[in-house]
This record gives structure tokens, C-alpha cells and sequence, in this order.
């Protein structure tokens, strides 16, 4: 723990609060967490969950059939706001997408022990969350069966996309994260696999478990080529994750739209995205080590620390904010004041007092220890952020089309049934594969796990 | 405006017409569209067919329909185009099995083709038609026959097929422009549902049994005393089709021609025989007005020769330099019109209070009578007559058409005293065929009928079941029965009744023969314009469906019913021509017009005081005034299934596929009506307005209520046109039918008490595009001033604008060194009229999107037509509680098309590369390219851009699919589509020029806005020229680029709107 230590973070609390539960042995650590997917019968609370979630998924299908079908004009988009659900929900997703590998890559090159637990399904929660947002680009299209055109493929009339839009720009950085964070979490699971083949009963787990294991024997220099690999990948995940949500900004900064074309764009993108991870990260946690008794290894130091991330974070998106604002008036620019005046006082601000509400006033409160050590309200707080963040997006994307420049083109956006259901759908969507994961793969990184146990055991000599 | 060239460019390619080969091919057409006698007689089996059909399940159906084939009778039928037979088919065949064999059979018309002609397979002309190159469009001259005018068109042909409509230069109600109904009227010619086949009560006739039954009706009425023939027509200037009348009238014994025109006045008529004596009709010059007062009359957009006046009235309105003058416009109406809206001076005062305006200015002006306005009015009146009086002989006033006989009078008693007679407006002999009072004439058939003094009724062009005055009750004058001793045996008053239409609508329902009616390009004919100029109507294809003219079912009634519209007309004119006769026929054919025929100016003798007049009604001041208008899309109904018309967004209220109640900001507070933007499509779509009950005549109507800025309190506007029960798939139940609550008595406005409107506590949401109003203090959008401050300040349209320096960009700046396309908009001679939209949708190929998707700010217009009204409300809403800033607020519109900007934003964000610039600047659209991601859209400034959500396009309705121009793509789903500057057109010329080797000249591209634009408005050509129109407007101190400081410098510029108001008025 050689770690620097910010000032609140006093030896005191970690002492009481520590990342892993006094105790534990490497087989415990072992057993614990290979029971979830291996020997635990299939719980009625998760049938449940699955076969609910699956249903949602089923919506978006339907949705997205549907779509195809008909096309985007099932969805409340119009002229003139040309994107509605569809890219709010992708940003949404995109961003909350972020805190996996942030978890993952940056915290591990900042040797934070307290990552350990929670980085394996942060990052599937990322990949989860990556492949939610990866469909909606893609369906937004008018003719989705051509979307492919945005890839530079050698196409034989000699075509090319057009690199000056950053939607390109988006298709590799969202395309490289998606592959570099898939990457990155499946070479971390080698070692896992292969405890988990180990382990395995059946033939036909041995098997599949033993295919993924890529033949790990858990060697010397097994162990050193993986320990060079997950370092390498982490660095080379760490400016994605910055990249990322910068380049999703450019999409709006870019553009010419009062309310899009703003510098601050990038930076404060990627802390939202921080900010909407975090928050995703501790609404899937708080449950998960409910469900699965795994208290001992998400401890409240994890959720202390996380909520922390999040304050943090949210002060700078709320920075952001201030920002936008003092820009658009400080300029002068009349489309930008009246942008201001707009989200003030327009038809939608309501959604923008919700949006300063709960992205700015109500993670306040997270300045009291009470509240970050209170499961249920940070829990809440956690659903709150995510809110906010959807509806910061919805303010960016929507509200500024409804209102640009020519007055005679005003018009007001409101999703359809369709809009929902897709929306929904990918919620659907992500749960059902949480679910699949836990029962799948150890959701906390058996192989990590131990070397705590390890350096804890150290720590209490 | 330089218009010579373009003139010529036009004749160009109208003589590419040769004339005659043609002309004789489609009268072949016709001859083979004749009717074939024996085509009913097989009782085809149907049973059998039927039962067929019923032992296979549906899915087999097109294996099925092979075996029907089999069957010579179903054969034959499928020859016979099926759909028209469908009454053919009893109930028990269900609904289902019938579509498909409909379907099936329109999938035949293909081999099957028009009518009856022969099968025919798809191979190449082995006798090409002289002058025919496929692949380029032809131009034929013809004439759309409206109310008591002719607006003359060059209809384009793509193989046989019309699919645009432009104006005729040498046309006088044209002068090669049009308007918007005139445009769209091609696609009424496609209309699927119009009537096919003549039918008796329904039932499938012959034209040959309509012919006996014509025949029977002709010898009853020799035969039987008091079995009288009786024609009501609309109103007629065809001098053949009159002449055809007159004939039938003379052959049958007692016949009487009765005349109904719901939307047509006769206040004009009335009011020249109260003047003159006599039924004059009123030719104005307002090229040679320098102050013109209109008296309620929205003579620039309406009524005959309006394309012509606005020409001339705009001619009077191009600004070149500051010193140029203008004439100045001075406008008394109710409601805002696309005239008033844009005048110099408006007063709204009530429809009734136009009359007491009239006598006061009469007696101001000194010729009798008196009266005196209150306050701010009569200042008004003050300047304005001064004004008038200024410009003796220079001056022009126009009373409206639906103002009473008084106010017509009265107006050629200021005009005559003024001087200006001979100068600013001629009297000629009225073109109407047979100028009667037309409600007496309607009443007196009523009447006739009622008393079962009509054996035969013979209708058409009205629709009197629909638009006749609800007190006539016109479906019991057509079903009363007799008072018969015998109770069994029950006889109708009216004998027969035959109705010709185009569609089997309202009235076709109530009569025993429909005959379904050609569209005017389907027909030969002519017609008068309004100023007496004889238009010769040739078609442009055979009749799409088994379909007559008037002029064939009136032969019916005579002793020649074989005679051919053709040979009648040809005749008539070859009559009226000197010299070679064919030459003058192919000449006339060629020209559309037949020479030096307008009716000279006649010299009527005024006989008429104003203060011989009795002493005007005062309207009470709280009493509602309510007020019938035809509808500026839909006119009186007639064009209520056409689609293009129902989807533009009207001048003012940019309402569509609707009408309503209009009412002031401050009559809309008083009676606590409201309106909002819905949360889906809002400002740009969706407005929920409170809906009315109103009691009125004795009769009740239901409408959604609209609020207009600038219309006179205490005045409700019902619209015409709307309610129909009957008008087919596109226009039944849409709106309210305002003829409900219009009666005989009180035709044009009616007065009750505010008690009569009650709200139903229901909401209705309508479709506008654009509601907010007001700029939002972005100045520079739409530009404008008055002269003063034009003449002080000519640069004030750019005044501070900031335009960021050309090399800031990363790119290199591209030197466009062959042709730069540009436009150039004067705001200045724009009053919104629509013309130019309804030409884009037609040459593009522009889909109609329907309510339910404008609602949801989905139209795909690619040029649009904002309003703007110069006052600053807390929400720029109509529905706001301004009422003081609305009352009368000054009015701007701006055809906003794409700007092509050099700089484009949506180019740089589209991820494929669809939509690119040319090198001669044109901002090219690659739908094939498109994969729809709409980011362009976002970034448009403009919003000009249009995206096909939705399949919008009818790939299914087999005559939409012959409207279509094959030089344009048509779009599917998922593809953003938006002006090209008519790209098309450019390289028409352009391939043209090359051949040549030459350069395109300036005014050889037009594009289908500027070709349509009646005053001459927008102005397209090479930017790169300095010698070119184009160029020249944009050199102009005027001329300033919307949004130009984002530096997207778009080729379409405008020139700032420049007012000409009395500084007299403005002082006050």
C-alpha cells in the first residue's frame, strides 16, 4: 500500500474498513467466489431477474425489428431534431461505459489496491454497457443495412467515408474501446478460467472453461507474460478512456448547434462519463454482494472510495456547467445567450432543473461519511446520478436542436412508445447479460483476489 | 426583371412542339377510348368466379388468379382494367378477396393499359413520332379553365405523360407564371381515386346506355308537357362549351341553363349593373397604378387574372438603386390575405365595415354620399384618399369579390372619378359565356324543382349536395317524391338526374347517372381569360379511365352526339381564324391562345351616385361577424383530394390538411379560446387549439378554432372547402364544412351574437409548420425597411453584419472558375403565395407526407415559406396575450429553399461523403450514398434539409406512378433529400450548350421555384457572370445572406423587403 493517500482517506478509516475482510485464505478467496458460477444451484431470485430482464430484451428486439421494418420515423425524431433517444441513450451508455476500464486500467497503474474486487465486473459492466451503446449508431441510421459505410473497408467503387465528420472519428474510438476494454478483460480472466476449469465437475464445463483458459498452467513465466500483457493493456487502455467520451463530444462540439459547439465539451464529457460509471458501477455492486454474501470483498471501502470517485467528478461536471453557462453569456454570441435563456426558461426546463438536481445539488450530500457508508442511500443516490446523467444528455442533444438558429424551424421533440421501448430494451439488455455473467464467470478476480489475501496477510504480521 | 430571355428560352421549347402530329395523336387516343357497346353484355360468370375464389386459401392468390385467366370472360374483364367493375361484384364477396383482385388487375393495367386499347408490349417506336426524342420532355400550351378565367400553362410531357405545369409567357393571365393550384392541378389528372366508368345508381353503365337515357330524356321533354331539361352548370367561359349549351337549350323544349358557383361572387356582377347597367367585367393594370387601394379584395392571389396582377403589381416594386420608386399598396379587410398581408398600409376592419369605409372615402373624395370612420380608421381613410387624389389617373381601387354590389359600385365611381378608367383598368364584356345573378339563377332551379317542374337534371362543375346554401337543402330537392294517389307507387319530382364529375363525391351519390368527368388535360376545349383572350385546351393523353367532357354528355342532349370535342372546337376556331386556316389551327394550338382575342376595352357609362344609395346597415359592434372564404389550397372543395394542396401550408396561417375558425388575438380572449404547441412536433407541427360550437342560420358546425394576428376583431373566418363527406381517400373528413352554416341570405358574412359560439370543452390538435412568429431579435435573417431608410441608409440590410474573413479555414479556398450557381430572393416582391412550393413538389418529385406526419414536423417541402411579423411578444406565439402588438401586425414572408453554401456545415459532419460539393458550387445530395444518420440536418442552420423517416414515397398506386419526373430520383426511406437548385434543369441546359459549344446563357436554366414565382421573386443564374441577372441582384445594397456570420456564405442570398408607407400615416 504504498499508494499515495489523499487526506480524507485517514489510515484510521482504511484500518476499519479494509478492502478485503480479515480472515481469508487463498482457498477461501477460491471457493467464495467459483461457488457463484460453479456450484451454487440456480437461485430463484435470479431466474427471476433473468427470465424479467430477458423479457426486456425481448422489447428491444421487437423494437429494433420494428424499426428495420418501418424505419426511424417510429421514433419521436423529427425535423429539426434530427437525433433524439437514439444518440442520448448512446452517450448515456457510452459514458457509463467508461468507469470499467477506468477502474481496470488507471487505478491498477496507480497500484489502487481497493480495485481488485470490483474491477472484473466494472469491466464487464463496461463491455455490457459498450455493446448497448454500440447498437444505437447503428439503428439510428435511416438505412442501418448500410451502415457499414462508415468503416473504411476497400470498397470497390473506391468510396471512402468521409473523415472530416466525427461520426468517423466515433466509429474507431468507440470500435477501438470496445476492443482494447474486451481485450483487456478477457486476458485478466485467464487465470480465473483456469481455476475454473480446474474446478469444473463436468466434462463439458472442462471443456469450454479449458478452451478459454488459452492452456493456462499458471507457470512462472505464465505469470510474467501475463503480468506484462495486463500492464501493457492497461496503458494502452488508459488514454482510451480519455479518448473515448472526447471524441463521442466532438459529435456536439463540432457542430455548428448553440448549446453543441463549445470547448468544454471534451473534458467535461469524459467526467460525466466518470461520474455515470461510477454510478453504474455502485448500483450493480451494492446488489451483487448482497445476493452473493460477498460483503468481505466489496467492502465499504469500495463503495467509500467510489462515492468519493463520484463527488469528485460530479464537482467537475458541475464545473462544467458553470461553465457552459459563463461561456454562452461571457461571449456574447446571441444564439448562446439565448441558449442560456432557453434552458432557463424554455418549454423543457423543467428537464434542465431536474438535470441540475440531480447531477449537482443531491451528490452533494455525499459529502457526509454517514450517507457514503449508508448502503441504501447510496444505492439511490447512485439510480439519481444515472438519471441525471441520461438527462444532461438529453438537455445536450435535444433541447439544443429544438432551438437554433432560425426561428421558423422551431420545433419540440417527444419520444414515442418506440422511442421507450428501445431505450428500455437496452436496460433489458444489459441486466440479462449481468445475470449471465454472474453465474458464468467470477465476478470478482479470483487470481487478484488472492494476491490480496497475500499482501493483506502481510500487512496484519 | 429582365424577362425577355426567359420568354424566349420558353418559346424554345414549346416549338419543339411541331404541332400537329401530336395534336392528331391524341385525338387518335381518344377515338380509341371511345366506348366499346359490347364490352358489358357478357354477365361475366361470376358465380363461378366467386366460388373459385372461395376454394383457394388466400395465400395462393397469384396461382389462383393464372386459372381465373383461363376463363375468357375473366380474361376479357381483366382487359377491361377491373377496378371500374367493381360494383360488378355483389357483397358477398368479402373486402379482402376483392383487393387482391384488384390489386392484380391494376398489376395487369400494364398490359392491359388505357380503356381499351389494344395489348401492347414494350418495344422501340418503329415509326418515331416526329420530333420526339424519349428520354426529353416535351411542352404543350394549354389552359386550366378556373371560375371565370383560364390560366394558361405549358404542361411538360415525359413520353405521353404530363408531370409538370408552368405558365404559358405567352398566356395573358399567366405571362408565363402560375399559381399554386394551377401547379398542382396535374396531379388531380393521377388522383387514384377518381371516378372510371359511368354508373347508374350505381350499377356499371355503357356510355351507349347513357346515350339512350339522354335520348329518352330528349324525346320526354318534346313528349310530355312540363318534363323539362334542366343544366346547372358552374360558371362557363367557353365559348364551344357555351355554344354546346345554347344548342341543347334550343333542340329541347323548356331546357333552362342554371348557373352555381359556391366560391364565385356575384357582389362583382351586381355591382357593375348597379353602376354600369349592364354585366361588365373589371380588367385592372396595376403596372400602371402608383397608388392602389384594395377594398377587401386579395387581388394578387386570388380571383381572375391574379397571376397576371401580381406580375404587374410587382414589376412596380423592383428596387435597383435607392432612387428607384415604388407604387404603394393600401389594404381594408377582415382577415389577412397574402395581399393585405404585405401592403404598406393595413387596416382590419370587418367585412361589414369595408361597405361603410367605401361611402365615407366616396363621400371624402367628393362624389356624394357621406360617412366617417372613428378615429385611427378614419385618419387612415384621410391619407389615403389624399393619396389616391395625388395620383389622379395613376391610382386604382379594387373592391373585393365578396363584397357586396354597393362596394363594387362604389369603387367604380372613386375610379372613374379619379381618372382612372383607360388607365389602371379597362371594363371589356364579360367573359363569362352567361354572366346571370347566380344565386337567383340557383334559387330559381330550387325553386323549379320543388314544384316538379324538372324532368332532367343535368350537373356539372358543382358539387351542389356539398356547397349548396344549407336552407336549400338541396338532397331533398333531388329525392323529394311526388304527391301521388297511388302510395305504392312512388315517383321522385326530380325525373332523372346526371351528374358529371371527376370523382363520385356528395352530389354523385344523389343522382341516378354519374359520368365521370376528364381532367382538363385529358380534354380538348377552350375557355376565355379574363380578359376575354380565347385559350385553346388541348390534352396531353387520353383519358387515363373511361372518363367524358362536359362537352361530349351535352352532345348527348343534342341531335349530333357523336360529335367530338375536338372537331367542335377546331372548327369554332378555324371559323374565327383568316387566312390559311390550318396554319392559324396549328399556330393557335401552338401558341395556346388565340391571337388578338382579349376583349376590347369598352366604354361604360357610370350611372350610378353613391348617395343614391340607401343608408348602410351599421353592423353592432358586439355582435360576431362570420365570414365565408374559399380556401386559399382547396378553393370551394374542389380540390380537397389533392394532396400537394392539402399539405402546403396556407400564406398566413400555415395550417394544413385543415381548416378552422379564425379568429383575433382579442375576439380569441373575449370568447376565452386558446391554443398551445403540443410536447410531439410543437412550434414546427403540432398546435392543440380549442374546438367551437357554432350556431348559426339554424344550423350547427363543429370547428377547431385558429388564432390570426392581424384580423379584425369581432370576425370569425369559416374557410370553404373542408368537411367533405365524399371527396376520396385524401380529402373526406378533414376540417369542418362551413357551407353547413351558409345560407342563401347571408352568403358571404353573417352576423349573431357572441352567444352562439360555445366551446365543446374539447381539444384538436392542427397541423402548422411554422407557429412562432417572431425573428427573435435576429434581425438578419429577415431583413427589412422602408423606403425612407433605404433611401437614407442603402446598405441597412447588412448594417453591422459581421461576415468572418474567407481564410480562417483549414481548407483551401476553391476558386470556382466556371459557372458559380447562385439565387437571389427579393423579399421585396414575396407575399407568400406558394406558387414556388407546389412547383418544387412537382418537378422533385416531393412525396406528401399526410397530417399525422406534419404533425409530427415531418414535411418534406424543399423550399418553405417562413412568415414573420415584426413585433416582439413575451412568447412569439399567436396564442399569446399580446392582442395589442397582434392586432394588426406588419407582415414578412421569406421562401427559404437550400442556401448551397460554399462553406456548407451539413458537408462537413456527413460520414459517408453523401452529400458533397460540386465544383460550380452546388451543395449535391447522393441519396444512393445516404445511410440517413441526419447529422447534416442537425447542422444546417437553414434547416432546409428534408429526411424520409418514413417510406413516404406511393410506390404502390400505379397512376402516382405516372406523375413522376424521371429526371429526379425518387427517394426511399432513410435518405436525407433537400433542394438542388433544380440540378436537373442546370444540366438540361447545360448538355444543351455543350452541343452547341457555348456558354449557358443568363435565364436559359430556370429552375421550377423561379419559373413558377408569379412576381418574380426569385432570380436564379451564374454568380461568376457580373453581367448576369443573378449577379446583378446580389451587387445590389439590398442584398444580405441569411446567418452570414457563421460564414457558411450561401449562394442564395436576398434582398432586403422594402415597404413604401405614406409618410403621412407614418407621422400619426
Amino acid at each position: 500500500m504504498s499508494a499515495s493517500q489523499p487526506p480524507i482517506d485517514s489510515p484510521e478509516i482504511r484500518r476499519l474498513t479494509p478492502v478485503l475482510a480479515p480472515g481469508h485464505t487463498y482457498s477461501s478467496v477460491t471457493d467464495k467466489i467459483s461457488a457463484i458460477v460453479l456450484t451454487r444451484p440456480i437461485s430463484l431470485g435470479w431466474l427471476i431477474g433473468f427470465v424479467l430482464a430477458f423479457s426486456v430484451f425481448g422489447v428491444l428486439n421487437i423494437a429494433i425489428g420494428w424499426l428495420i421494418t418501418k424505419g426511424v420515423g417510429i421514433w419521436g425524431i423529427n425535423i429539426p431534431i434530427g437525433w433524439g433517444f437514439a444518440i442520448v441513450n448512446f452517450v448515456w451508455w457510452i459514458g457509463i461505459g467508461h468507469a470499467g476500464t477506468l477502474i481496470s486500467a488507471i487505478l491498477f497503474l496507480l497500484n489502487q489496491k481497493w480495485r481488485t474486487s470490483i474491477n472484473r465486473f466494472a469491466e464487464a459492466m463496461t463491455l455490457f454497457a459498450v455493446a448497448c451503446a454500440g447498437i444505437f449508431p447503428l439503428i439510428h441510421t435511416g438505412r442501418p443495412w448500410y451502415a457499414f459505410w462508415m468503416f473504411p473497408y476497400p470498397s470497390v467503387m473506391g468510396i471512402w467515408p468521409q473523415f472530416r465528420s466525427p461520426l468517423i472519428w466515433d466509429v474507431f474510438a468507440v470500435s477501438t474501446y470496445g476492443t482494447v476494454s474486451l481485450l483487456f478483460w478477457f486476458v485478466g480472466l485467464i487465470p480465473d478460467l483456469a481455476t475454473l476449469r480446474d474446478r469444473s465437475t463436468t466434462k463439458l464445463k472442462q471443456i469450454i472453461y479449458g478452451m478459454l483458459a488459452l492452456g493456462w498452467r499458471g507457470s512462472a513465466r505464465h505469470w510474467h507474460r501475463y503480468q506484462s500483457a495486463y500492464l501493457l493493456l492497461a496503458g494502452l487502455a488508459t488514454p482510451l478512456v480519455l479518448s473515448v467520451h472526447t471524441v463521442v463530444s466532438f459529435d456536439f462540439s463540432v457542430a455548428i448547434v448553440p448549446g453543441w459547439h463549445t470547448t468544454i465539451f471534451p473534458p467535461y464529457f469524459v467526467a460525466g462519463a466518470i461520474y455515470s460509471g461510477f454510478a453504474m458501477v455502485i448500483t450493480i455492486a451494492i446488489p451483487l454482494r448482497k445476493a452473493y454474501g460477498l460483503e468481505d470483498f466489496i467492502t465499504m471501502r469500495h463503495l467509500d472510495n467510489m462515492a468519493k470517485v463520484m463527488l469528485a467528478t460530479g464537482l467537475i461536471v458541475a464545473y462544467g456547467y458553470f461553465f457552459e453557462f459563463f461561456m454562452s453569456l461571457y461571449s456574447g454570441n446571441k444564439f448562446d445567450v439565448f441558449l442560456v435563456h432557453q434552458r432557463l426558461h424554455g418549454p423543457y426546463s423543467p428537464f434542465y432543473y431536474a438535470l441540475i438536481l440531480c447531477n449537482i445539488l443531491i451528490p452533494q450530500l455525499l459529502w457526509f461519511q454517514s450517507i457514503r457508508n449508508n448502503v441504501i442511500i447510496l444505492f439511490l443516490m447512485s439510480i439519481v446520478v444515472n438519471v441525471g446523467m441520461w438527462l444532461e444528455r438529453f438537455v445536450i442533444v435535444v433541447i439544443s436542436l429544438t432551438r437554433d438558429f432560425m426561428p421558423s424551424a422551431w420545433g419540440r421533440y417527444s419520444p414515442t412508445v418506440w422511442d421507450w421501448a428501445t431505450f428500455i430494451g437496452t436496460m433489458g439488455m444489459f441486466v440479462m447479460l449481468i445475470f449471465l455473467f454472474v453465474r458464468v464467470l467470477p465476478a470478482i478476480s479470483i487470481a487478484e483476489m488472492r494476491e490480496l489475501v497475500a499482501e493483506t496477510s502481510e500487512e496484519h504480521k | 426583371m429582365d424577362d425577355m430571355s426567359e420568354n424566349e428560352f420558353m418559346h424554345g421549347r414549346k416549338h419543339d412542339h411541331e404541332e400537329h402530329e401530336d395534336s392528331s395523336r391524341v385525338e387518335d387516343h381518344s377515338e380509341e377510348c371511345a366506348p366499346d357497346p359490347t364490352v358489358h353484355e357478357h354477365k361475366l360468370d361470376l358465380a363461378a368466379v366467386r366460388a373459385k375464389l372461395r376454394n383457394h386459401g388466400g395465400k395462393q392468390y397469384w396461382r389462383t388468379l393464372e386459372e381465373l385467366s383461363d376463363n375468357p370472360h375473366f380474361e376479357e374483364l381483366l382487359h377491361r382494367e377491373f377496378p371500374r367493375q367493381a360494383s360488378e361484384w355483389d357483397e358477398s364477396v368479402d373486402r379482402r378477396d376483392f383487393l387482391k383482385l384488384a390489386a392484380a388487375s391494376l398489376a395487369f393495367a400494364g398490359i392491359a393499359g388505357c380503356g381499351n386499347k389494344p395489348e401492347q408490349l414494350i418495344v422501340p417506336y418503329v415509326k418515331q413520332p416526329d420530333g420526339l426524342v424519349l428520354g426529353k420532355p416535351r411542352f404543350y400550351a394549354t389552359a386550366m379553365p378556373f371560375g371565370a378565367d383560364a390560366i394558361g400553362v405549358l404542361v411538360e410531357s415525359h413520353e405521353g405523360r404530363p408531370t409538370h405545369v408552368a405558365g404559358n409567357p405567352d398566356h395573358p393571365s399567366s405571362l408565363g407564371s402560375t399559381d399554386a393550384i394551377t401547379q398542382a392541378s396535374v396531379l388531380n389528372l393521377y388522383d387514384p381515386d377518381r371516378a372510371q366508368t359511368v354508373t347508374n345508381a350505381g350499377e356499371i353503365r355503357t356510355w351507349q346506355q347513357f346515350l339512350d337515357a339522354a335520348a329518352a330524356a330528349v324525346s320526354r321533354s318534346k313528349t310530355v308537357a312540363g318534363a323539362s331539361l334542366r343544366i346547372l352548370t358552374g360558371t362557363i367561359t367557353s365559348p364551344t362549351l357555351a355554344a354546346q349549351i345554347q344548342s341543347v337549350l334550343k333542340l329541347v323544349p323548356g331546357s333552362k341553363w342554371h348557373q352555381w358557383e359556391p366560391a364565385g361572387s356575384d357582389g362583382p356582377r351586381e355591382g357593375a349593373r348597379l353602376a354600369f347597367g349592364r354585366y361588365v367585367d373589371t380588367v385592372y393594370r396595376p403596372e400602371k397604378a402608383d397608388v392602389i387601394l384594395s377594398l377587401d379584395s386579395d387581388f394578387l392571389a386570388s380571383g381572375p387574372g391574379h397571376i397576371r396582377y401580381m406580375k404587374e403589381y410587382y414589376r412596380r416594386r423592383k428596387l435597383t438603386s435607392p432612387s428607384d420608386t415604388m407604387n404603394r399598396l393600401y389594404v381594408v379587410e377582415p382577415t389577412p390575405s397574402v395581399t393585405g398581408a404585405t401592403a404598406d398600409h393595413r387596416l382590419p376592419l370587418r367585412a361589414s365595415e369595408v361597405e361603410q369605409f367605401a361611402r365615407a372615402l366616396a363621400a371624402k373624395l367628393g362624389l356624394g354620399g357621406s360617412g366617417t370612420l372613428e378615429g385611427a380608421a378614419q385618419k387612415w381613410l384621410d391619407a389615403a384618399a389624399a393619396d389616391l387624389q395625388k395620383h389622379r389617373g395613376a391610382s386604382l381601387v379594387v373592391a373585393g369579390e365578396f363584397q357586396p354590389a354597393e362596394v363594387h359600385a362604389i369603387a367604380h365611381a372613386i375610379n372613374a372619378s379619379l381618372g382612372n378608367v383607360g388607365t389602371t383598368l379597362n371594363y371589356i364584356d364579360p367573359v363569362e359565356a352567361n354572366p346571370v345573378n347566380q344565386l337567383d339563377s340557383f334559387s330559381e332551379l330550387c325553386a323549379d324543382m320543388d314544384a316538379g317542374k324538372v324532368d332532367t337534371l343535368l350537373i356539372f362543375g358543382s358539387n351542389p349536395v356539398y356547397d349548396a346554401p344549407h336552407n336549400f337543402d338541396f338532397v331533398s330537392k333531388l329525392t323529394a317524391l311526388k304527391k301521388s294517389a297511388d302510395p305504392n307507387k312512388q315517383e321522385r319530382k326530380v325525373g332523372t338526374t346526371i351528374y358529371l364529375s371527376t370523382h363520385f363525391d356528395e352530389t354523385a351519390e344523389y343522382c341516378d347517372w354519374h359520368i365521370p368527368e376528364s381532367h382538363f388535360l385529358e380534354t380538348w376545349g377552350d375557355a376565355r381569360a379574363f380578359d376575354g383572350t380565347v385559350s385553346v385546351i388541348q390534352p396531353l393523353i387520353a383519358p387515363l379511365y373511361r372518363t367524358h367532357s362536359a362537352f361530349e354528355v351535352l352532345a348527348a342532349f343534342t341531335d349530333k352526339p357523336g360529335v367530338t370535342a375536338y372537331d367542335a372546337v377546331r372548327d369554332r376556331l378555324k371559323a374565327a381564324g383568316t387566312g390559311d386556316q390550318e396554319k392559324f389551327w396549328r399556330k393557335t394550338l401552338n401558341d395556346g391562345i388565340v391571337a388578338n382575342s382579349a376583349y376590347p376595352p369598352i366604354s361604360a357609362a357610370l350611372k350610378f351616385n353613391p348617395a343614391s344609395l340607401p343608408p348602410a346597415k351599421t353592423p353592432s359592434a358586439g355582435q360576431i361577424e362570420f365570414i365565408f372564404r374559399p380556401d386559399s389550397n382547396v378553393y370551394d372543395g374542389r380540390y380537397a383530394n389533392n394532396g400537394w394542396l392539402q399539405e402546403l401550408a396556407r400564406p398566413v396561417t400555415k395550417l394544413v390538411w385543415d381548416n378552422a375558425a379564425l379568429v383575433s388575438p382579442k375576439t380569441a380572449e373575449n370568447l376565452q379560446l386558446a391554443q398551445r404547441a403540443a410536447a410531439r412536433g410543437g412550434e414546427h407541427g403540432q398546435i392543440i387549439t380549442n374546438v367551437i360550437d357554432i350556431s348559426l342560420s339554424n344550423s350547427q358546425v363543429t370547428a377547431a378554432s385558429w388564432i390570426v394576428p392581424g384580423q379584425a376583431d369581432g370576425v370569425v373566418v369559416l374557410p370553404l372547402g373542408y368537411g367533405r363527406k365524399n371527396a376520396g381517400f385524401t380529402g373526406s373528413n378533414k376540417g369542418f364544412n362551413a357551407y353547413m352554416v351558409r345560407t342563401s341570405g347571408a352568403l358571404w358574412m353573417a352576423s349573431a351574437g357572441s352567444d352562439i359560439i360555445k366551446k365543446t370543452g374539447e381539444d384538436y390538435p392542427l397541423a402548422c409548420t411554422q407557429y412562432h412568429f417572431q425573428m427573435e431579435s435576429r434581425r438578419k435573417i429577415l431583413s427589412a425597411g422602408t423606403l425612407e431608410e433605404y433611401r437614407k441608409n442603402p446598405s441597412f440590410a447588412h448594417e453591422g453584419d459581421e461576415q468572418p474573413s474567407k481564410d480562417i479555414s483549414l481548407y483551401k479556398e476553391f476558386a470556382y472558375p466556371g459557372y458559380a450557381w447562385g439565387m437571389a430572393i427579393d423579399l421585396n416582391s414575396c407575399n407568400g403565395c406558394n406558387a414556388c412550393v407546389i412547383a418544387c413538389q412537382s418537378e422533385n418529385n416531393i412525396p406528401v407526407v399526410g397530417k399525422d406526419q406534419v404533425m409530427r414536423g415531418r414535411e418534406m417541402h424543399w423550399i418553405r415559406i417562413d412568415r414573420y411579423y415584426k413585433v416582439e411578444t413575451e412568447t412569439g406565439d399567436p396564442g399569446g396575450p399580446d392582442y395589442d402588438a397582434l392586432a394588426n401586425p406588419e407582415t414578412f414572408f421569406q421562401p427559404v429553399p437550400c442556401q448551397q453554401c460554399e462553406n456548407a456545415p451539413c458537408e462537413q459532419v456527413c460520414p459517408v461523403g453523401a452529400t458533397a460539393h460540386s465544383a460550380e458550387g452546388l451543395n449535391d445530395m447522393v441519396y444512393n450514398r445516404c445511410i440517413g444518420t441526419r447529422y447534416c440536418s442537425n447542422n444546417c442552420p437553414y434547416k432546409v434539409r428534408r429526411f424520409n423517416f418514413l417510406r413516404f414515397q406511393d410506390w404502390e398506386t400505379p397512376s402516382l406512378k405516372l406523375i413522376r419526373n424521371p429526371e429526379v430520383t425518387v427517394r426511399s426511406r432513410g435518405v436525407m433529400e433537400k433542394c438542388t437548385y433544380c440540378v436537373q434543369r442546370i444540366n438540361n441546359v447545360r448538355i444543351e450548350a455543350e452541343k452547341q459549344n457555348r456558354p449557358i446563357a443568363d435565364g436559359e436554366i430556370v429552375t421550377a421555384c423561379e419559373s413558377a414565382c408569379p412576381s418574380e421573386a426569385i432570380v436564379f443564374g451564374n454568380a461568376n457572370d457580373k453581367t448576369s441577372r443573378v449577379s446583378k441582384l446580389k451587387a445590389q445594397t439590398r442584398n444580405y445572406a441569411i446567418l452570414g456570420e457563421l460564414n457558411t456564405r450561401p449562394r442564395t442570398t436576398y434582398q432586403a423587403a422594402v415597404r413604401n408607407p405614406n409618410p403621412e400615416l407614418e407621422k400619426a
